[in-house]
């Protein structure tokens, strides 16, 4: 059995739902996953569940970052989940929400999906790291690392698929 | 002395304020580089740097203003009636997302934010019922808003003007900064030209009817949550002023006419010295801007008053009762750098919006500064310090940098040059820039944030949270389908076709949304006629 590494930096897309503008978070967030080696879409404020369900379809994002600070995220998050399971695409992605939420609402977001929740506050290192150790391999359309391509340089932002062979 | 290494107890090896100014280990006269009457001055006189009024807080404290607003307009009047039970002296009105961006309660972008961060509005109705039982000619009252902001004001007109109260006597104030929600809060629903134009038409008519009424609350707090430093609150907060002040004079009207209705808003931090010479530097630009580059005469167009309100964004949600320090530092600063009103943010503001016991804790905080400590005895107490005052001239010297720069892309307009700021991104990209830089200091910890990165708490003790009212939207919803019923459609159609042609032909547009509101247009239909001719504004993203 060999195993066989393909490469290809991780995905992330980014929008805030809803109305607010408190877009610091999210910006930085940006900036920092970018300086982590990722590749970084983010789509701006007001976006709707459909237009992120699209964006993340066509960007074939591995992951989805969604900033809310409005306190709506109960409200928004459902629409966002199923707007990604009727294109087929909820089980691919590594979604993730950001913002104003209490504890308590926390549990109920992981029943809706929703893989990491990172309230005010939390680290983009933690951010990071959560990204890497859980995003999701053997997507559709995996990058195929090609022989004689050089090798991505920052190891840490890639997504490693593994192709198990007998 | 020079052979001790520069490090305190704990080992820290650089000294800077958090926008990164050098501070040196100690401050002499040559630092200072004082000529007291070009530099300072008298109290109340040019330029201001010690303090808009002669005797400050001896002869009147602060406005102490905790803004509020959540839920129907009915649940908002009872919080204000609450603080005014408790020694609050003037009102601020929060208003919800979908009122802030200029969507009524029914649209589909609205849900789930109808009440949820700030009061509803859609009609004059619902402002009739928020200021219920509240003279409206003896409290002043903060409208806080910006690009709906000539909604807002139209109906609060219209409901003083229904009970029988003169324009003249109302006190108070409108944000309508529209240039900064470009970069800061982001509540924008107009482009950047047509934005400026509906700000200045308030200008014009408050000038002219409404004398007694603040047109303009020219506004950093919002950068600064953006993640702006100091430097660049100040910089791009005044030329932002200046933006309003050239358009306002390229209408006719002469500087000394309207300038003294202006005022400001800043955010304050922690860096108690840097706030307090950032207060003190913003006056004495000010006061030099308006007397040299637009040849203002009166004393009042020179001189800069404000209203500060601790940043939200330096709360923290890891344990929450520290913030109550944070908060009494940052007020303590502003009172020091010579606020004319404040409002201290509640300790839960990483969690929620602040519950009635984290608002009597904010008024609190004043009250002790304004009776316990002291502090109010004296006008400008800083003024003299060898570090202060170098700190200030630091702070006016990097703000007229970036200044420098806006007015260069503007080819000498202010005015353009903020348009022009705004458009290519360059504001957004160094506020980005600030804010990154921040937050690597406070994850590497280089930035000790105590409870967050350090110190951390092993048991913290959670606040009472405020309780919404899960209702409220439904209440609002029925509420604005009962006006709609109730009220002329042939009418409302025939003001926002009036408005739309007033707007094509570019006359000033408050005395059409005064018609249109007082037929019970709502704002969402209003600010949608408005766009219809202006067009919308999509955030670009930039990172």
């Amino acid at each position: 059995m060999t195993t066989q590494l393909h490469h290809r930096n991780i995905k992330v897309l980014l929008a805030k739902m809803g109305l607010d503008g408190h877009d610091r978070g999210v910006k930085a967030i940006a900036r920092a996953f970018r300086d982590s080696g990722m590749e970084v879409v983010y789509l701006g404020m007001r976006v709707t569940a459909d237009q992120i369900a699209q964006a993340t379809l066509q960007e074939d994002a591995d992951v989805v970052g969604i900033s809310i600070l409005s306190g709506a995220h109960m409200r928004l998050v459902p629409r966002l989940a199923q707007a990604l399971t009727d294109r087929g695409i909820m089980d691919d992605v590594l979604l993730l929400v950001g913002g104003t939420i209490p504890d308590q609402d926390v549990e109920p977001l992981q029943q809706l999906g929703v893989h990491g929740v990172f309230p005010v506050g939390a680290f983009t290192s933690e951010m990071v790291e959560f990204i890497q150790a859980n995003v999701k391999s053997g997507k559709s359309s995996p990058f195929q690392h090609q022989a004689g391509e050089p090798q991505p340089a920052n190891l840490s932002g890639e997504v490693i698929t593994e192709t198990r062979q007998e | 002395m020079a052979a001790n290494p520069r490090s305190s107890a704990d080992g820290q090896q650089e000294f800077r304020t958090l926008s990164g100014i050098d501070i040196k280990d100690v401050y002499r006269p040559e630092d200072a580089g004082l000529d007291y009457s070009q530099d300072l001055g008298e109290p109340g006189a040019y330029p201001f740097t010690r303090g808009p009024y002669p005797t400050m807080y001896r002869g009147r404290l602060w406005t102490r203003r905790q803004i509020a607003g959540f839920g129907t307009a009915k649940a908002t009047n009872q919080r204000y009636r609450f603080l005014l039970d408790r020694g609050q002296t003037g009102i601020s009105t929060d208003f919800d997302h979908p009122t802030l961006t200029g969507y009524d309660s029914d649209h589909e972008l609205a849900e789930g934010e109808v009440g949820r961060l700030g009061v509803a509005i859609d009609t004059v109705s619902d402002m009739e019922e928020l200021f219920e039982g509240i003279p409206q000619d003896r409290v002043s009252v903060s409208l806080t808003i910006n690009h709906p902001a000539i909604v807002m004001l139209s109906m609060f007109l219209a409901v003083a003007e229904s009970r029988g109260i003169l324009w003249s006597e109302l006190r108070g104030t409108v944000q309508n900064d529209s240039l900064k929600e470009f970069h800061g809060q982001k509540t924008f629903a107009l482009p950047p030209g047509p934005s400026l134009k509906l700000t200045t038409d308030i200008v014009e008519f408050c000038t002219k009817h409404v004398p007694n009424w603040y047109t303009v609350s020219i506004s950093g707090y919002h950068t600064r949550e953006s993640g702006a430093d100091a430097v660049q609150e100040l910089a791009f907060t005044l030329a932002q002023g200046m933006a309003y002040v050239e358009s306002a004079m390229d209408r006719g009207l002469p500087v000394d006419s309207f300038a003294p209705r202006l005022s400001f808003f800043f955010g304050c931090h922690n860096d108690f010295f840097e706030e307090i010479a950032k207060f003190r530097a913003a006056r004495r630009m000010w006061a030099r801007t308006m007397r040299h580059r637009y040849q203002a005469t009166r004393p009042e167009s020179m001189r800069l008053r404000f209203h500060t309100q601790t940043l939200g964004s330096t709360l923290m949600r890891q344990d929450p009762q520290n913030n109550i320090v944070r908060g009494a530092l940052q007020a303590l600063a502003a009172i020091m750098g010579g606020t004319q009103s404040l409002h201290v943010s509640g300790y839960d503001e990483a969690y929620d919006i602040p519950s009635e016991e984290a608002m009597r804790m904010s008024l609190a905080t004043q009250l002790i500064l304004a009776h316990e400590s002291g502090v109010t005895n004296t006008v400008d107490p800083l003024g003299g310090s060898m570090f202060v005052e170098s700190l200030t001239n630091t702070m006016e010297e990097k703000a007229n940098e970036y200044i420098a720069r806006i007015d260069e892309m503007g080819n000498g307009s202010l005015c353009q040059g903020m348009l022009e700021a705004i458009g290519n991104g360059y504001i957004e990209q160094e506020i980005a820039r600030a804010s990154y830089e921040y937050l690597k200091k406070v994850e590497s910890g280089d930035q000790v944030i105590v409870g967050v990165n350090q110190y951390q708490p092993t048991s913290s003790q959670l606040p009472e949270l405020f309780e919404f009212d899960a209702l409220e939207e439904e209440r609002q919803l029925n509420r604005l389908a009962e006006v709609k019923r109730s009220r002329s459609d042939a009418q409302v159609a025939d003001s926002l076709r009036n408005l739309k042609s007033a707007a094509a032909k570019d006359e000033n547009l408050m005395p059409h949304v005064l018609e249109a509101v007082k037929v019970h247009a709502t704002e969402g239909e209003v600010m949608a006629s408005l766009q219809d001719v202006y067009g919308e504004y999509v955030d670009p993203g930039v990172f």
